[in-house]
């Protein structure tokens, strides 16, 4: 183990460079972001996040964040288990109608001020599953939806953009509250 | 007697292996593995009914459960009347079993767990520290993917197979391509056979070096998941490269597969297995070499031998647990029957025969990787499906284990399809698996399991 711990401080990072929010191809604000939000929480969220429905394809660049290579934690984002400490609420899947209930009860045990991120095609619109009568279609039919990152799944990259917009200065608004 | 309750009888003598049971409106069917052949029963059920074969065979019991919820089929004489996939208008009214004894409390968890994971609900038993009882209750994540695929074109139909189970993407797509190919009598091209299998195993590559370190860190070992996750980043890397997805999403298609491996794609590859092999095995002897580790994962979450032949549990859980059994071999398919395929088996079945499985996975995979970069054939990679109609079922290995397709096409078309995820025949073994364990080493046993809750709740 001392050697793999050895090697370890002598190779280089492997941490990619900080990509840049504004090249948000992959990414759809939905609403303003408010700016008093951004005030408060400043450069330091919380993130809790919630499979609606995915089939585990977002959630599993959702984890590549957390790899050597992504670090989320370098830009004071960071995962918590509980909605409880939670700023963000990252939203998989197109919502089932099995998960509507457990999800609707996770946002409200998040307080105040928060922000509902969709990610992936199903938590955009239903993606693939959109006709289904078992599936509600999207985050927002279900809650306002602040940010959506696109992409069947979103790579870690457009990830880190979306989640770097959230940042993003002037992006005054509207105040999501329940 | 008749075929149907014959299958049953057959099921509980253990003389045949359940592979899949399930239902499309007024007709059950059963697959079963009869030494190296599928066999498949319809049965017309005219009446709605059909003799429950979860009756004499428990591990049909999920799936008749779900053919009743799905579409309105009765199975007659099925021990548990309750609901599975469909939870109703009021989710929270489940009756679990009850539970007596002196002395227990219940822990409720889920559907919302605190990591990164899928929704399922867990309903542990205690008696202080150790579990007494797990009963697992899932189908949040239904999706209604067999109604979807129901008169859906056959590349749409596609598409939504890449999607029951992310992880699973290319082996859903290929057990799908597989069962439209045998349904229309369409052969792919040479050079898609093998394309497709080199996906096959670097999807499974990428999943078993991501759910190593997940598992030692489930054990608070995150040196080893730190190590892991890089290896598995480095495949998914390599496969964007290689096929323009990293988890390599519709690149199987009926009829061969959607795009063509280029030279520098190859290269890519090659660097990466070049890559696997110098990294690895320091992290092998890592695992191997660290005592608190192996403190947690040896006799952890043990699955009996009897009860992974009983239930068919396909993949690592099954070959952890003495079942010699491998889809690429038995009953097997293309290329890997031209190919140098080691299934390691062990007999232990606690978290560290699993782990071990894996690794030896790996390392199977590695080589089979080379072999098939090495005679991978020149060609076309795409034939078009011819119209027709017919029906089809195929048998492929995915990373967590067997995945059943059945279906059939009318007229361009999906008439019906049904996928079984090797999940169906595992999630029941873990609740056997953590009896008599405590508490804090479930999501140690969960991980080395790790079943899908998509590729199950469909």
């Amino acid at each position: 183990m001392r050697r793999t711990l050895l090697q370890g401080l002598l190779h280089r990072p492997l941490t990619e460079a900080a990509p840049r929010a504004e090249e948000t191809a992959a990414v759809e604000l939905a609403h303003a972001l408010n700016t008093a939000a951004q005030r408060k929480l400043g450069r330091s969220l919380s993130i809790r996040e919630i499979d609606a429905g995915s089939c585990n394809g977002c959630e599993l660049e959702i984890h590549a964040l957390n790899n050597a290579f992504y670090d989320l934690e370098r830009f004071g984002l960071r995962f918590v288990a509980s909605p409880r400490h939670a700023d963000v609420l990252l939203v998989t899947g197109p919502v089932t109608q099995n998960m509507r209930e457990a999800l609707e009860r996770t946002v409200r045990a998040t307080p105040d001020p928060k922000w509902v991120v969709a990610v992936g095609a199903c938590a955009r619109d239903g993606g693939v599953f959109a006709r289904s009568p078992a599936c509600l279609g999207g985050v927002a039919s279900v809650m306002p939806v602040d940010l959506v990152i696109h992409g069947c799944p979103p790579t870690p990259i457009d990830l880190l953009r979306g989640l770097l917009t959230l940042f993003a200065p002037g992006a005054a608004g509207r105040a999501q509250s329940s | 007697m008749s075929a149907w309750e014959d299958a049953g009888a057959r099921l509980a003598a253990g003389t045949a292996t359940l592979l899949s049971l399930w239902g499309e409106p007024a007709r059950a069917h059963v697959a079963l593995l009869d030494g190296a052949e599928i066999v498949h029963l319809a049965l017309d059920c005219a009446d709605g009914t059909f003799p429950s074969l979860g009756r004499v065979h428990p591990p049909a019991l999920r799936l008749e459960r779900a053919a009743r919820d799905l579409y309105g089929l009765a199975p007659v004489g099925l021990p548990d009347a309750r609901p599975w996939l469909d939870h109703g208008e009021t989710p929270t009214a489940y009756p679990f079993l009850p539970v007596e004894g002196e002395r227990l409390h219940q822990i409720p968890v889920g559907p919302v767990h605190a990591g990164i994971i899928e929704p399922g609900h867990f309903r542990f038993t205690c008696d202080g520290e150790t579990v007494v009882r797990l009963e697992e209750r899932l189908g949040y994540v239904h999706r209604g993917v067999e109604a979807l695929m129901r008169g859906a074109d056959i590349l749409s139909a596609a598409r939504l197979a890449g999607r029951i189970s992310g992880d699973s993407t290319v082996a859903y797509a290929y057990g799908f391509a597989q069962a439209v190919e045998r349904a229309l009598g369409l052969s792919p091209p040479p050079r898609a056979v093998w394309l497709r299998a080199l996906m096959a195993e670097l999807e499974r590559l990428a999943n078993h070096l991501g759910d190593v370190g997940a598992i030692c860190n489930d054990a608070s070992f995150g040196l080893m998941q730190a190590h892991c996750a890089i290896l598995r980043e480095r495949v998914l890397r390599a496969s964007a490269v290689a096929f323009s997805h990293r988890l390599m999403m519709d690149c199987v298609v009926p009829g061969g597969t959607a795009c063509d491996l280029s030279a520098i794609g190859a290269d890519a590859l090659r660097a990466l297995i070049a890559e696997l092999h110098r990294r690895f095995p320091p992290l092998v002897t890592l695992y191997d070499a660290t005592a608190s580790l192996q403190d947690r994962t040896v006799g952890t979450g043990v699955v009996r031998p009897d009860l992974a032949r009983r239930f068919a549990a396909g993949g690592y859980v099954g070959r952890a647990s003495g079942r010699d059994f491998d889809a690429r071999r038995t009953p097997g398919y293309a290329p890997y029957d031209a190919l140098a395929l080691t299934v390691p088996v062990l007999s232990e079945g606690d978290v560290n025969a699993r782990v071990w499985v894996r690794i030896r996975e790996i390392e199977a995979s590695l080589a089979l990787v080379d072999g098939i970069l090495a005679r991978l054939p020149p060609g076309p990679v795409r034939a078009e499906p011819p119209p027709g109609t017919g029906e089809g079922m195929a048998l492929v290995e995915g990373f967590r284990g067997d995945i059943f397709v059945w279906l059939r096409v009318a007229d361009g078309c999906i008439a019906h399809c049904h996928v079984r995820d090797p999940s169906w025949f595992q999630w029941p073994l873990l609740e056997a698996a953590i009896e008599g364990n405590i508490v804090a080493d479930f999501p140690l046993c969960n991980k080395s399991f790790n079943c899908s809750y998509a590729g199950h709740d469909l």
